[in-house]
C-alpha cells in the first residue's frame, strides 16, 4: 500500500438494477444441464431482518466439479480430471419473492489447506441493494453426515452456526435459505 | 453464543475492513436490516478461496462493449469512451477476465421494472456491457455518460453518476462489485453509500480520470478507470488461536 497507484478498489453495493449487468445469457443458474442424471436443484430464500424476501439479490456459487476438482489453473491436482464445458460457477437472482435456484451436481472433496478433506462445498456469495460488499457463506449437504462431522471448518463452529451452513432435503432437491440478520442468521465468512 | 473451543477466529467486520465500506452503514438505510449482526467466521483460504470463475474463453463481440450500438439508432447524451486496466494487488494485469458493467441512460433512468424515476427512457439503450480484459489486463467500453437520479434514501437524495463494474479477480477474495464516478462530481458529499467507504484515498480509486489520450476526435471523451484487486481486510491468521 506504499504505492498509492496500487489502493486497491473498495467494493460498492450491486443496487437494485443489478440484473441488467449481472443476469444475463452468458452466467445463469444452470451450473450443469437439467439432463444431467446427476443434476441436484438447490432451492432457498434471501430474507432480511424482518424475515422479508429480498426481491433484489444475487446469488453466486463457485464449486469444484464431482470428482473434486476446480476449472481453475491453481487447482494443481491434474490427477482428478476436469469436465468438459464444467465451469462451476452459477447465478441466480432473487426476483420471485426472495427465492433464488440453481441446478447443479455435488462437488467432490477439496483439501482444507492441511491436506485434510474437505465435506463437500459451495461457495456462496450474496449481493444485493443494502449490501456494500458481498457476504460469504458455503453450502454443506445433508447426506454427508460423517464428512460434515469431520470437516475442518464445519466442526469448528457451534451447532448454531452449524446448522445455518446445511441445506436440507426438500421434494426431491436441497432447500437453503439465507439469513442477512436476525432469528436464524446465516453465519458468515471473513475471507 | 456461549463457550467455544474452536480454531477459528471470529471477527468483527469493522476489525477486517481493508479498504472496504461496513456492512452496517446506517446512513445508507438500506443496510440496516440487511447486514449481519453476529460476527463473521474468519475462513482459512482452501481451495476453494483460492480459486475463481474463468471466463477467458468466452467469445463477445464488438457490440457487447459498445452500448451505443445495441440498438436501431443512437443514445442520446453524451457519449464516452471507458477503459482501464484490471491489475491484482501485486500489480500484474489480469488478462482475459470477464468485466461486466450496468447503468442508468443519460436522463439518470435504468431499464428496470422497479426504476420509477420519472425520467426518460431512451429506446436506443439498454445499459449493460461485457468484454474480457486483453493480455494487458486492458478493458474498453464506449457508452454514454449516466445522469444522476434521485433514490429516496433520504430528503432531497441524489446519486453521483456512477457506472456500475463487476470483476472476479483470480480468487475468490478478489470477487468485486463497484461503482466507477465522475470527476468532480458536486453530489460526492452528499452521498453516503461513496462515503461508506471510509478512506479518502480508497474513495478516490473510484473516481476516474479524464484523459485527452483516451478522447476519441469528434466521436467521444475518454475516461480512465484503473481497477486494483485485493482491498478485502481478511487474512487467514497462521496460528489460529481459541477466543
Amino acid at each position: 500500500m506504499t504505492d498509492s497507484a496500487l489502493v486497491p478498489a473498495p467494493s460498492q453495493t450491486s443496487g437494485p438494477f443489478l440484473s441488467i449487468g449481472l443476469l444475463r445469457d452468458h452466467v445463469g443458474p444452470s451450473v450443469v444441464s437439467e439432463d444431467d442424471p446427476r443434476a441436484i436443484r438447490i432451492r432457498g430464500r434471501l430474507l432480511d431482518g424482518n424475515g422479508d424476501p429480498v426481491p433484489d439479490g444475487l446469488i453466486e456459487i463457485w464449486q469444484a466439479n464431482a470428482a473434486g476438482r476446480y476449472a481453475h489453473e491453481d487447482d494443481l491436482r491434474t490427477d482428478i480430471p476436469l469436465e468438459d464445458g464444467f465451469r462451476g460457477f452459477g447465478r441466480s437472482g432473487t426476483v420471485d419473492d426472495g427465492w433464488f435456484e440453481f441446478v447443479t451436481v455435488k462437488p467432490g472433496r477439496v483439501p482444507a489447506p492441511d491436506g485434510e478433506p474437505q465435506a463437500p462445498h459451495l461457495v456462496v456469495l450474496v449481493f444485493a441493494r443494502g449490501l456494500l460488499k458481498q457476504l460469504v457463506t458455503r453450502l454443506y449437504f445433508p447426506d454427508e453426515s460423517d464428512a460434515n462431522a469431520a470437516d475442518p471448518i464445519l466442526s469448528e463452529l457451534d451447532e448454531t452456526e452449524r446448522a445455518t451452513l446445511i441445506a436440507r432435503a426438500e421434494d426431491g432437491g436441497l432447500r437453503f435459505d439465507i439469513r442477512l440478520q436476525g432469528d436464524g442468521e446465516t453465519t458468515f465468512f471473513a475471507v | 453464543m456461549g463457550l467455544r473451543h474452536s480454531s477459528l477466529a471470529r471477527v468483527r467486520d469493522e476489525d477486517v475492513l481493508g479498504v472496504d465500506p461496513p456492512y452496517d452503514h446506517p446512513d445508507y438505510v438500506g443496510t440496516r436490516l440487511r447486514h449481519p449482526k453476529q460476527p463473521l467466521v474468519l475462513l482459512p483460504h482452501t481451495l476453494s478461496e483460492r480459486t475463481a470463475p474463468v471466463y477467458g474463453d468466452l467469445a463477445f463481440d464488438e457490440l457487447d462493449n459498445d452500448l451505443t450500438r445495441q440498438h436501431a439508432g443512437q443514445p442520446l447524451g453524451e457519449r464516452i469512451s471507458v477503459s482501464g486496466r484490471l491489475l491484482g494487488s501485486d500489480g500484474r494485469p489480469i488478462p482475459g477476465q470477464l468485466v461486466e458493467i450496468w447503468q442508468a441512460n443519460a436522463a439518470g433512468r435504468y431499464r428496470h421494472a422497479v426504476d420509477t424515476h420519472p425520467a426518460p427512457l431512451d429506446p436506443n439503450f439498454t445499459g449493460a456491457g461485457r468484454c474480457l480484459t486483453d493480455e494487458n489486463g486492458e478493458y474498453r467500453f464506449v457508452t454514454v455518460k449516466p445522469g444522476a437520479y434521485p433514490w429516496k434514501n433520504h430528503e432531497n437524495a441524489w446519486r453521483p453518476a456512477h457506472i456500475h463494474f463487476s470483476v472476479f479477480g483470480r480468487a475468490i477474495p478478489d470477487r468485486l462489485v463497484t461503482q466507477m464516478y465522475f470527476p468532480d462530481d458536486p453530489l460526492f458529499p452528499f452521498d453516503p453509500i461513496f462515503n461508506s467507504i471510509r478512506d479518502e484515498k480508497a474513495r478516490d480509486r473510484l473516481i476516474s480520470s479524464f484523459e485527452l489520450d483516451l478522447t476519441q476526435p469528434e466521436w467521444s471523451l475518454g475516461f480512465r478507470f484503473d481497477i486494483v484487486l485485493g482491498g478485502r481486510g481478511a487474512t487467514p491468521l497462521e496460528e489460529p488461536h481459541d477466543d
